[in-house]
């Protein structure tokens, strides 16, 4: 609590409780991973075995090429990469429209618009996956990375919009209207001079998005099912449900699902906390 | 929002505000063109199925025979709340919320005044604390199910090591324990979302009142209670109804480590309905999730009218 001291550019005792502190917390942030790590590069015979390796003693790359012969998880990760760009880019794109709208104009019905996406939020998964299954097996879309996708779009425009409306609220209005005295239309003005403006703010909402769909777990476990089609999240489902878990391959499966999204993030938690910080906290 | 009301409706033409303010003239058509897209996305992939779902909550939903599905009313809602289990499942919710939410907003909050003020390494700090946000909670549930392991889990390992017990503890088979690992589990995975928001918002405290306080003799402690906290009240308020909300509402973490067990120790509404749904009867999972969503919602409008209260004051 030092930290609310003025001129911190000194050493004092405060800095030193402070940093140390947060030093704890990130050693407890980081031994999950540096466990999962550790556990994939052990060799299957060393995993069930005491006492424990804190390092791998016979570093080993069995569990990797086990887990690639046994699945085809090359594939579910392309699966994985194509569904969550193509929904989190087009999802992007609708919420950045309808943000635009919400944070420009005034209108009736605004108020239920902003309601119903804050109350897609308290709706549980499960309830819906049934009549969402059967509809997209009217439209002959189950176990189709598009079908997968059109779902993914829908689940991620609600967060997205208010995300990006927080953007829209933080640019002045300026930059619009001398474009559009110009002569450019409303779209032309949103897409030529403010969307480069925004690019940050964009960038984090689909980051966002993509991880959002990258992670998401009970409606790719139920509407992907052949190993062509299957998403990451499916298949790593399948570990759980045999009785005794093969924790080597999963653990280097679970390296692999986490490495993309950990990189983009790293590379951009600065955008979304200001991201967050414009769409959430305001109000 | 100042920025917007002074808007002028067309280019060029700073003149009738009103026409902005209403839903007609000529930007109806933008604002129905710009939102069309997603009130169609949501109301067809979210809000129609999600209504579909909640309809089957009134019907016999029956595995084996889909042909026929009697309306039986408010039948699914009686069995549920008549179920033995119930009772725990609601404490379970209860203790699986609020036990999650309170040290995630204590550790949370350090966090956040940990990385406020600028010191060598801080970006380097951040980016690795705010990393368990890009990992799934199913995934989050796997890795600390193997690091429970009661064989082979480093967990207890470290306190054996430790000299905290004495023989391998069964976390996730024990009655007891099993809440509790669930619960660390969802701890470690919340903190980020707490610590990315309040340091947010802590960033828009402005830093000449704080100076001002401190010349005034207030001290580090007094200045976060009288100034800090009722600056970013309103964030933190709802940072938790959001976190209250989610938490509620996840299965992820406790179906990935124990799916409820053990005995249904660890269930709470949203594992339980999953259970049923496995079991093929939709409409009690339907009830549950329509339950869900009630509570839900009559639990955000007391929390944000209580917040208004306190506003007011």
């Amino acid at each position: 609590m030092t930290m609310l001291r003025e001129g911190s550019s000194r050493v004092t005792t405060g800095g030193v409780v402070r940093v140390t502190g947060l030093t704890l917390w990130l050693v407890i942030t980081l031994f999950p991973l540096y466990w999962v790590v550790v556990t994939s590069f052990k060799s299957p015979g060393s995993i069930n075995r005491w006492p424990l390796e804190y390092w791998p003693s016979e570093p080993s790359t069995a569990n990797y090429t086990d887990l690639f012969a046994t699945s085809a998880f090359g594939t579910f990760l392309g699966n994985s990469l194509v569904v969550a760009l193509v929904a989190g880019a087009t999802a992007t794109l609708i919420a950045l429209l309808s943000a635009y709208v919400l944070a420009r104009f005034e209108f009736r019905g605004k108020g239920a618009v902003l309601g119903a996406f804050l109350l897609t939020q308290m709706i549980p998964a499960f309830i819906a996956l049934g009549p969402l299954y059967a509809m997209l097996a009217d439209l002959g879309l189950v176990d189709t990375k598009p079908g997968l996708g059109l779902v993914y779009v829908a689940m991620c425009i609600p967060f997205s919009t208010v995300m990006l409306r927080g953007f829209f609220e933080n640019m002045p209005d300026a930059l619009e209207e001398a474009a559009m005295i110009d002569g450019c239309s409303r779209l032309g003005a949103l897409f030529r001079v403010l969307v480069p403006v925004m690019a940050p703010g964009i960038a984090a909402a689909f980051i966002f998005n993509f991880v959002n769909c990258w992670n998401e777990l009970f409606l790719s476990v139920v509407l992907m099912n052949s190993d062509a089609n299957k998403t990451v999240p499916a298949a790593l489902n399948g570990f759980i449900s045999t009785f005794n878990i093969a924790w080597g391959p999963m653990s280097a499966a679970a390296v692999l699902t986490v490495l993309p999204t950990m990189l983009l993030f790293a590379l951009a938690s600065r955008w979304i906390v200001e991201g967050l910080t414009a769409g959430s906290v305001k109000e | 929002m100042t920025a917007t009301a002074l808007r002028p409706a067309r280019a060029g033409a700073p003149r009738e505000p009103r026409h902005r303010r209403t839903f007609r003239g000529r930007n109806a058509l933008t604002i129905l063109g710009f939102l069309a897209p997603a009130i169609v996305f949501v109301c067809w992939f979210t809000y129609f199925p999600m209504l579909q779902g909640a309809h089957m909550a009134f019907r016999d939903w029956d595995l084996w025979d889909l042909t026929s599905t009697p309306w039986v009313g408010l039948a699914n809602f009686a069995t549920i709340l008549a179920d033995p289990v119930f009772p725990v499942v609601a404490g379970n919710t209860v203790v699986w919320v609020v036990g999650s939410i309170v040290p995630q907003l204590v550790i949370g909050f350090l966090v956040a005044l940990g990385l406020w003020r600028r010191f060598r390494f801080r970006g380097l700090y951040q980016a690795l604390i705010f990393y368990p946000w890009a990992v799934s909670g199913f995934l989050v549930g796997m890795l600390f199910r193997w690091m429970f392991n009661a064989e082979f889990g480093v967990v207890n390992d470290l306190l054996m090591k430790a000299g905290a017990i004495d023989a391998p503890l069964p976390w996730l088979a024990d009655p007891k324990l099993a809440m509790v690992a669930v619960i660390i589990a969802n701890v470690w995975y919340g903190v980020t979302f707490f610590a990315i928001m309040i340091l947010a918002a802590l960033q828009s405290v402005p830093d000449e009142v704080l100076e001002a306080a401190a010349i005034d003799g207030a001290g580090t402690v007094r200045r976060l209670f009288s100034i800090v906290i009722p600056y970013i009240w309103t964030t933190l308020a709802l940072t938790v109804l959001l976190r209250a909300i989610w938490t509620f509402n996840s299965p992820e973490i406790i179906y990935a480590m124990t799916g409820g067990g053990p005995a249904g120790r660890t269930h709470i509404v949203t594992t339980w309905m999953i259970e049923y749904t496995q079991q093929g009867s939709y409409g009690l999972a339907s009830a549950i999730g329509l339950a869900v969503m009630v509570v839900l919602f009559v639990f955000c409008a007391f929390y944000l009218t209580a917040m208004r209260r306190v506003n007011q004051r």
